[in-house]
C-alpha cells in the first residue's frame, strides 16, 4: 500500500520512479490521444493532467466472469498502459492480480473505501448473480451483490468491463438460471459507463480509463452507455473485408475456396453488419488481428443479448419464442402454405355456396351475348 | 331463362387516378423491397473469378432496396395525405372504426364473404369495412417497416431523414433485434399480397361488378336497384350526421 501520510505522487512520477522516459510517457499520451480521438492538443492536454494529478484509487471487482477483460487489458500495446493501472501504483484491490490476499486483502479495500471516500474510481468485471439471494458468487463470506453495493456507495464512477457486467454476457442468457445481472441495474445514481465486449479491446479499456483521469469526467457516452470515442461505428463499416459484400463475393462455408480468398463473411452468420465496436479499426493483441482477419465472423459479442439474438454461423432472423431452430423464414413460409390451402379451400367453397349468385350471373351474361 | 330480367348497369367512379398510381407504384415499391430484402438477407452464392473491384452487385441490390424504400415510405405518405382529400371511398374513415355501423358492416362481410353463407352477396363499392380494417393493420405494419428498416440504414446515412426513425426504432430493441422485426414482418406482406389477390379474383367471380379492372380505369359497375339502395344508405348517413352536428351546435349554444 502506498503511504497514507504523505501526499499521493502523480502518474508521472509514479512512472517515472519505475524507470520510464519522458519519451516514453509523450508517446503513451500521444496514443491515448488519437485513440479518444481529440484534437491535436489532446496529447499535450494529457501529459499535464498525467505530470500533475495524483493517482486515482481504482477498486477493481470480479464478480461472474472469465478475467478475459483483464487478460486483454494487459495485452494492450503500450507497456504504461497495464502498469498504469494494473500494478500496484494504482490498483488499490483487485482479487486476480493483487499480491495480498484473505484479510490482509479485505483490509486493502476498506481501507480505501474509507479514505478515497468519493474520490475512487469502481471499476467492476463480471455480473451479479441476484438469484438465491446472491449465494452464487461470494467473495470474503459476502455476497457479490452487497459488495457491489457497499463498494459503490463511496465511488466517483462505476467503470463496467465487458459484456459480463455491461450486459449479463453468456450467463444471463436464457434461461439464466442465476439470474446474473448486469451492473447498471443494481447501482443508481452513479455516473456508470459501460465498456462491452467479450473482452473489451485493451486499448479502448486504457482510454476510458485516461480520460477519466485527464478530465475528471467521463468521456462522452452513447445512448446505452458506452463511450462514444470507440463505439459510434458499426464493425462492418471500419471492415477491410466489405468490398467483398458490396460485390457479392461471399464465404459459404468455412473450408470453401472462397474463405480461402478472403471474401466476407456475412454467410457464415458475420453479425458486424449489427454490432458497434472498434475492432476494425484498433484489432487485438498490439493491434495483430481480429476475428474477422483470422477468418471468424465477428459474432457481436459488444451487442445486448448477443447469446439469445439468433444462430453464431448462420444469417437468419430468429423468432423470439418459438424454440432455437424456428426461424422467421420458415414460420413465414408455413404461414404462406397455410395460407395459399385456406384460399383453395375458400375457392372450392365459394363455388359450392354461392352457385346461385354465380349462375345467375353467367345466365345472364350469356343472354346478353346471345341477344347481340 | 324467361326469369332473368337483365339489369342495368351504372358506372360508378371508385378509385381516382391518385389512388391507382399510388396503388401501383406501392406494388411495384413492396415487390422489389420483398426481393432485394430477402436476397438481403441469404444472398445468393456467385462464382466469379472478377476482382471485387470490378463487381457491386450486393451493393446493387441493397441500393434498389434503399431506394424503393424511399419510393414506398413518400407514396405512403401521399396515400395518407390523400384519405383527407379524396373523394369519399378514399377516405381515412373507411380505415378506421369510427362507429358502431363499422362493426356490424365487418361481421357482414365476415359472415357473407368469408363464411360464404350460403347465396348472399355482400354489398360494397369502395372497401368493404373489413377489407379497410385489414388495410388499417397493414398501415402499422408499413410503420414499422419504415421505422425497423430506417434506422438500420441511418448509419449509411447521411441524412437526418433516416436517424430520425433511430428513437423509436429502440422500442424494437438494438440493431440484431431491428433486424429480425424487419425481416419477420417481410412475410406478412407477402402473406398479405397472396390473400389480396385471391379476395380480387373471388369478388370479381362472384359479384361481377368489375373488381379486378377497377384498379386499371378506376370504375366499377353497379346495378341500378343497388345503386338507388346505396344511394339510400348514404342519405340516411348523412342525415344521421347532420342531425347530430345540430345536436351538438344546440348544447354548445
Amino acid at each position: 500500500m502506498p503511504s497514507t501520510t504523505t501526499k499521493r505522487p502523480t502518474y508521472f512520477e509514479e512512472l517515472r520512479e519505475r524507470g520510464y522516459s519522458r519519451r516514453d510517457f509523450m508517446k503513451f499520451c500521444t496514443m491515448m490521444a488519437a485513440y479518444l480521438g481529440l484534437e491535436a492538443s489532446g496529447a499535450a492536454q494529457i501529459a499535464r493532467s498525467l505530470e500533475s494529478t495524483p493517482r486515482v484509487p481504482v477498486i477493481w471487482l470480479h464478480f461472474q466472469e472469465c478475467t478475459c477483460c483483464s487478460e486483454s487489458f494487459i495485452r494492450s500495446s503500450h507497456p504504461i498502459v497495464a502498469d498504469i493501472v494494473l500494478d500496484k501504483i494504482s490498483l488499490d484491490y483487485t482479487e486476480t492480480l493483487m499480491a495480498a490476499s484473505g484479510h490482509q486483502a479485505e483490509a486493502a479495500m476498506k481501507q480505501t473505501m474509507e479514505k478515497y471516500n468519493g474520490e475512487y474510481v469502481l471499476c467492476v468485471e463480471g455480473s451479479v448473480p441476484t438469484g438465491a439471494d446472491g449465494v452464487y458468487c461470494c467473495i470474503g463470506g459476502k455476497s457479490s451483490i452487497d459488495i457491489l453495493h457497499e463498494c459503490a456507495e463511496g465511488a466517483k464512477a462505476v467503470i463496467c468491463w465487458g459484456s459480463c457486467a455491461s450486459n449479463g454476457c453468456v450467463q444471463a442468457a436464457k434461461p439464466n438460471p442465476t439470474g446474473a445481472t448486469p451492473i447498471h441495474k443494481l447501482i443508481k445514481g452513479k455516473p456508470i459507463i459501460k465498456v462491452p465486449g467479450c473482452p473489451p479491446i485493451g486499448e479502448v479499456m486504457a482510454g476510458v480509463l485516461v480520460h477519466i483521469i485527464t478530465f475528471g469526467r467521463l468521456p462522452e457516452l452513447d445512448r446505452v452507455g458506452r463511450p462514444k470515442a470507440f463505439y459510434s461505428k458499426r464493425v462492418h463499416d471500419s471492415c477491410y473485408r466489405r468490398p467483398f459484400y458490396d460485390a457479392g463475393l461471399f464465404v459459404e462455408t468455412f473450408d470453401d475456396e472462397n474463405a480461402q480468398k478472403g471474401y466476407c463473411l456475412y454467410k457464415v452468420g458475420c453479425k458486424g453488419p449489427s454490432t458497434y465496436n472498434a475492432c476494425g479499426v484498433m484489432r487485438w493483441n498490439n493491434g495483430t488481428s481480429y476475428p474477422i482477419q483470422s477468418g471468424h465472423g465477428c459474432f457481436g459479442c459488444s451487442e445486448e443479448n448477443f447469446w439469445d439474438n439468433g444462430p453464431i454461423y448462420r444469417q437468419m432472423a430468429a423468432f423470439p419464442g418459438f424454440g432455437i431452430e424456428s426461424n422467421a423464414d420458415k414460420i413465414g413460409m408455413v404461414a404462406a402454405g397455410v395460407t395459399v390451402a385456406g384460399l383453395a379451400a375458400h375457392a372450392i367453397g365459394t363455388n359450392l355456396r354461392k352457385t346461385k349468385i354465380i349462375d345467375k350471373n353467367i345466365q345472364e351474361g350469356r343472354e346478353a351475348e346471345q341477344g347481340l | 331463362m324467361k326469369d332473368v330480367v337483365s339489369t342495368r348497369l351504372r358506372r360508378v367512379y371508385v378509385w381516382e387516378l391518385p389512388v391507382r398510381v399510388y396503388h401501383w407504384l406501392n406494388v411495384l415499391a413492396i415487390l422489389a423491397l420483398c426481393v432485394t430484402g430477402y436476397l438481403i438477407g441469404a444472398p445468393p452464392a456467385v462464382q466469379s473469378n472478377a476482382e471485387a473491384s470490378h463487381r457491386y452487385l450486393f451493393g446493387t441490390i441493397r441500393f434498389i432496396h434503399f431506394a424503393a424504400a424511399y419510393i414506398f415510405f413518400f407514396n405512403f405518405i401521399f396515400r395518407i395525405y390523400w384519405g383527407f382529400v379524396g373523394n369519399k371511398y378514399a377516405d381515412w374513415k373507411n380505415f378506421i372504426p369510427t362507429n358502431k355501423a363499422f362493426f356490424k358492416d365487418m361481421w357482414d362481410v365476415i359472415r357473407i364473404d368469408i363464411l360464404l353463407q350460403k347465396n348472399k352477396e355482400h354489398m360494397a363499392v369502395g372497401h368493404n369495412k373489413l377489407a379497410g380494417f385489414i388495410y388499417f393493420l397493414t398501415f402499422i405494419v408499413f410503420l414499422v417497416q419504415c421505422i425497423t428498416g430506417f434506422a438500420l440504414y441511418a448509419d449509411m446515412s447521411t441524412w437526418w431523414f433516416a436517424d430520425m426513425w433511430v428513437p423509436v426504432a429502440r422500442l424494437f430493441g438494438e440493431d440484431f433485434n431491428l433486424r429480425n422485426w424487419h425481416h419477420a414482418a417481410m412475410w406478412f406482406f407477402i402473406v398479405f399480397a397472396i390473400i389480396h389477390v385471391y379476395l380480387v379474383f373471388f369478388h370479381d367471380y362472384v359479384e361481377a361488378r368489375g373488381e379486378a379492372s377497377s384498379m386499371s380505369g378506376g370504375w366499377k359497375f353497379i346495378e341500378d336497384d343497388a345503386w338507388e339502395e346505396e344511394k339510400k344508405e348514404e342519405a340516411v348517413f348523412k342525415r344521421a350526421k347532420r342531425s347530430k352536428q345540430k345536436r351538438v351546435a344546440k348544447t354548445e349554444k
